[in-house]
């Protein structure tokens, strides 16, 4: 007896608290005795440290230590290599953190973070990705668990066979996540335990790292992360910050608020990694698709391998008898790159569906036209019918509502005074999974209700959703619910990330409500406080394997300054399939996020790698350009009523990820349509573009 | 274990100034090293974290505050030069009893998500609807005869100094314009 909570537009629960300032991030909790932490990275791309000398930081004013892997408590070597933070002479790329300086005040501890001198013996070192790396290898698996390659039928026969063909090349550069809080811990030691107040996508990961580190029984640890200032992937796992704040906190005895700089955010926290992607697409006269090929290249570092599933999505997106795909991968004396906002579908959907805007040309096809002739109802990878899968009705009304139908295809057709107009469309799809959660719901005796689940939220309204949730599971209004999230002393929850944390956390929010109704149906007095636990591992690992996406369209109008090269986006517009929708609200402030996101990939950011140092030039937010408010005249997010009884209780199919997946793709599209120039290396500026002959 | 003990003083007095402004209506006086930033007095030493640092340069915009009535990045701020000065943070916008009419329109059209940048937009929304009131042109204003109109066009360009990488901007606009346009 649903009371219609969910599918209602609801403004976010804690909106009030975050528009009067009162929202309190990590390192804004009130601490008797607070001191403060400043992280030091290395000053040399591969070295070993041979000397540290701390005097002059610690003759400072305000500075109480300096630690260092010589006097850094010590910590046990985990699988993370990453975290095993000042434990060994060492810089395994530069920026990594190599010493920590805690002071009285924040100015006190910069100061001395300044004045601490480390001396190296470098290394010789290799930082530039290529596809002719000699470094080159086939990793075991891609990200997070998928094969390398795979093949099926005969690629190179049927592409040689093949009527029409594309071999095409596309480069991303490297993507910085930038959420507009850095990552930020306040930890505190009280008898033997630690407490952290954290920036993170997932306090339970973050939990079971430090106790891990730190060899301390888990409920020793106790993570807090209330509020999130975005995270965007880099904050998926534990990260540097807190590890530092935990250190820092242990030896000198006192509360140690810790910050990373806007610049420290720039390499030690993950970034998305940059590619080199061959796409070959081969198809009949009527653009059927008949052989496909993705060969992907991107880097990691020398401690840590993560391998960015970049074609990932070309096994399951559009159907061709002859497939191939493969990842390889070089080690680099770089940061460890880590997940960033779809890793994988983000920059192997601009190749692929840039490819396909190519072979649309080649073939003579509409392009809305070319992905609905190559639509596949059976997963091509696994060989399954996916579960649902709307990516041609998302086309379709897609095309409809921008008014696509009669598109003239040929580039550099429409002109308004200097601007080159033009448009652009591409597909997108995003894996709907779902990991096993806990969840707590309490009847209490004036009628209300308390749900406790250790989800997070970090700007997606995951709060409101299942608050929203929870209302229709009890079958009471929500003003009687109340939903308390953020701190690992609630039940067991997965991280928010990979699109999934709405799909698994109101699983185990619905199963715990069932179960208290039922208790309270078979008797069990209201008198006093009633409570049910809910754990969905058994249901959640017992579920059939079976291929599940949301799907997505993105449409774009741009137009060029012929003298210029200047890009704008004039409109940019998306209809998802994504399951059932908890909150308008919070979802189309998702979805245009991710489209603006994919705008800012396509036109503005760019990590400058400068070789010698194995670092970024622009590594702060006035280089390293973000889309801004001028930037974005209209977005526009749509979704299709789409009901699908085999992705969880809820029906939900996440949405966090989607909106980025093409929009990159239908951006540089559009731009091609405009211009007659096809830019097959992100960013797409202005000097790429005035630099082709006969722009104007 | 502490390496300084005896280190606790941040600074001595001659590297410290009193300084005496008001801060949300009411006088505030602090003793403070002269290197900490207003942002820093704000949330260190006042106790009032609205303001945010999200990258202590003056790029982002999440520290922004009216300082004597205009907006400024407090990051760039010195606080022994505000002196005598008055600033007003986010935690001074809301009337008495409820929410002002920018905030109540930004709960209402959902103009943030992870909320960090949201006290800085709203500081700056406050500052930059002055601006226009003044007939003070932006970059994108073509009649500089005329008092400046608030289209979506000039609250874009006069909100392009306040990053947020959530991406609210359509429904910060929205907000804004609702604001401005209201009776």
């Amino acid at each position: 007896m649903s009371t219609g909570a969910v599918g209602r537009a609801h403004p976010r629960l804690e909106g009030r608290e975050k528009v009067t300032g009162t929202a309190r991030y990590a390192v804004e909790y009130p601490v008797d005795g607070v001191t403060y932490g400043w992280a030091v990275p290395a000053a040399v791309v591969r070295g070993r440290i041979t000397r540290v000398d701390t005097d002059e930081a610690l003759a400072s004013p305000g500075v109480l230590a300096v630690l260092h892997h010589g006097n850094a408590p010590r910590l046990a070597q985990g699988p993370e290599r990453e975290l095993w933070l000042l434990q060994e002479p060492a810089a395994h790329y530069r920026g990594q953190f190599v010493a920590v300086v805690v002071a009285t005040s924040l100015e006190a501890a910069r100061e001395g973070a300044r004045l601490v001198r480390i001396d190296y013996d470098a290394g010789p070192h290799s930082t530039v990705l290529a596809a002719d790396h000699p470094g080159l290898y086939k990793p075991e698996h891609v990200n997070p668990s998928y094969p390398t390659d795979t093949a099926e039928g005969d690629f190179d026969a049927g592409y040689a066979a093949a009527p029409v063909r594309v071999d095409v090349t596309y480069r991303t550069p490297a993507y910085h996540n930038n959420p507009m809080e850095p990552h930020a811990t306040t930890a505190q030691w009280h008898d033997g335990r630690l407490v952290v107040h954290d920036s993170n996508q997932g306090p339970v990961a973050v939990q079971a790292t430090l106790a891990e580190l730190f060899e301390l029984p888990q409920e020793s640890v106790r993570v807090i992360t209330e509020h999130v200032g975005g995270g965007f992937g880099s904050k998926g796992y534990t990260k540097a910050a807190v590890v530092l704040a935990a250190l820092a906190a242990r030896h000198v005895d006192r509360p140690v608020k810790l910050a990373l700089t806007r610049q420290q955010l720039f390499g030690p926290i993950g970034y998305r990694t940059p590619t080199i992607q061959r796409v070959r697409l081969a198809a009949d006269a009527h653009g059927r698709l008949t052989a496909i090929c993705h060969d992907a290249i991107s880097q990691t570092s020398t401690i840590r391998e993560f391998a960015e599933q970049t074609a990932v999505y070309t096994r399951s997106m559009y159907a061709a008898p002859h497939r191939r795909t493969t990842h390889r991968l070089v080690r680099l004396d770089v940061p460890t790159p880590f997940w960033m906002r779809a890793p994988g579908e983000c920059p192997g959907a601009y190749a692929l569906e840039s490819a396909m805007d190519e072979l649309a040309i080649a073939v003579g096809v509409d392009p809305v036209e070319l992905r609905i002739r190559n639509d596949a109802q059976v997963d091509p990878d696994q060989g399954e019918p996916f579960t649902s899968r709307n990516l041609v009705a998302c086309l379709r009304e897609g095309a409809q509502r921008f008014g696509w139908t009669g598109r003239d295809p040929t580039p550099r057709a429409r002109r308004d005074g200097r601007w080159l107009i033009g448009t652009g469309v591409a597909g997108s799809s995003y894996p709907a999974r779902a990991r096993p959660s806990s969840a707590a719901a309490t009847a209490r005796p004036d009628g209300t209700f308390l749900v406790r689940i250790d989800a997070t939220d970090i700007g997606t309204g995951a709060r409101t959703a299942l608050w929203q949730v929870a209302a229709d599971a009890l079958g009471v209004p929500p003003e009687r619910v109340e939903i308390r999230i953020g701190d690992s002393d609630l039940p067991v929850a997965p991280l928010a990330g990979g699109s999934m944390g709405t799909a698994s956390w109101s699983w185990a929010v619905i199963r715990a409500c069932e179960a208290l109704r039922g208790k309270l149906r078979e008797g069990a007095s209201p008198d006093t406080e009633v409570s049910a636990e809910a754990d969905t591992t058994d249901e959640v690992g017992g579920q059939p394997t079976r291929p599940r996406y949301a799907y997505g369209a993105q449409f774009v109008e741009v137009r060029v300054d012929a003298d210029t090269g200047e890009v704008r986006v004039n409109r940019l517009l998306g209809v998802f399939a994504a399951g059932r929708v908890v909150n308008p609200t919070t979802a189309r402030s998702q979805l245009i996020g991710g489209m603006t996101m994919g705008l800012s990939m396509a036109l503005h950011e760019e990590g400058l790698l400068d070789e010698r140092y194995g670092d970024w030039v622009n590594h702060d937010l006035a280089t390293y350009h973000i889309t801004g408010c001028a930037d974005v005249e209209a977005v526009e997010a749509y979704w299709l009523d789409e009901r699908d009884d085999e992705l969880n209780p809820a029906g939900v199919k996440g949405i966090g990820e989607i909106g980025i997946v093409g929009t990159a793709a239908a951006v540089a599209s559009a731009v091609h349509h405009a211009t007659g120039v096809r830019i097959r290396d992100l960013p797409i500026r202005l000097d790429k573009l005035i630099g082709v002959s006969g722009l104007a | 274990m502490r390496d300084g003990p005896e280190n606790e003083t941040t600074t001595d007095e001659r590297h410290s100034s009193r300084v005496a402004f008001e801060v949300n209506g009411d006088r505030r006086e602090l003793t403070l090293d002269n290197r900490t930033t207003l942002l820093d007095a704000l949330r260190e030493h006042l106790g009032l974290t609205g303001a945010k640092k999200g990258c202590d340069h003056g790029q982002c915009g999440s520290c922004t505050v009216l300082l004597d009535g205009r907006r400024a990045k407090s990051c760039l701020v010195f606080t022994v030069t505000v002196d005598g000065r008055s600033v007003v943070t986010v935690e001074g916008l809301a009337g008495p009893d409820d929410l002002s009419p920018l905030q109540a329109a930004f709960v209402a059209h959902d103009a943030f998500q992870c909320g960090y940048c949201t006290p800085g937009q709203l500081c700056s929304a406050r500052g930059m609807l002055d601006e226009v009131a003044r007939g003070w042109p932006s970059a994108v204003t073509d009649d500089l005869d005329s008092p400046p109109e608030l289209t979506d066009a000039e609250i874009r360009e006069r909100m392009a100094g306040n990053l947020c990488r959530c991406a609210a901007y359509p429904h910060i606009v929205a907000a804004i314009r609702e604001t401005a346009t209201a009776p």
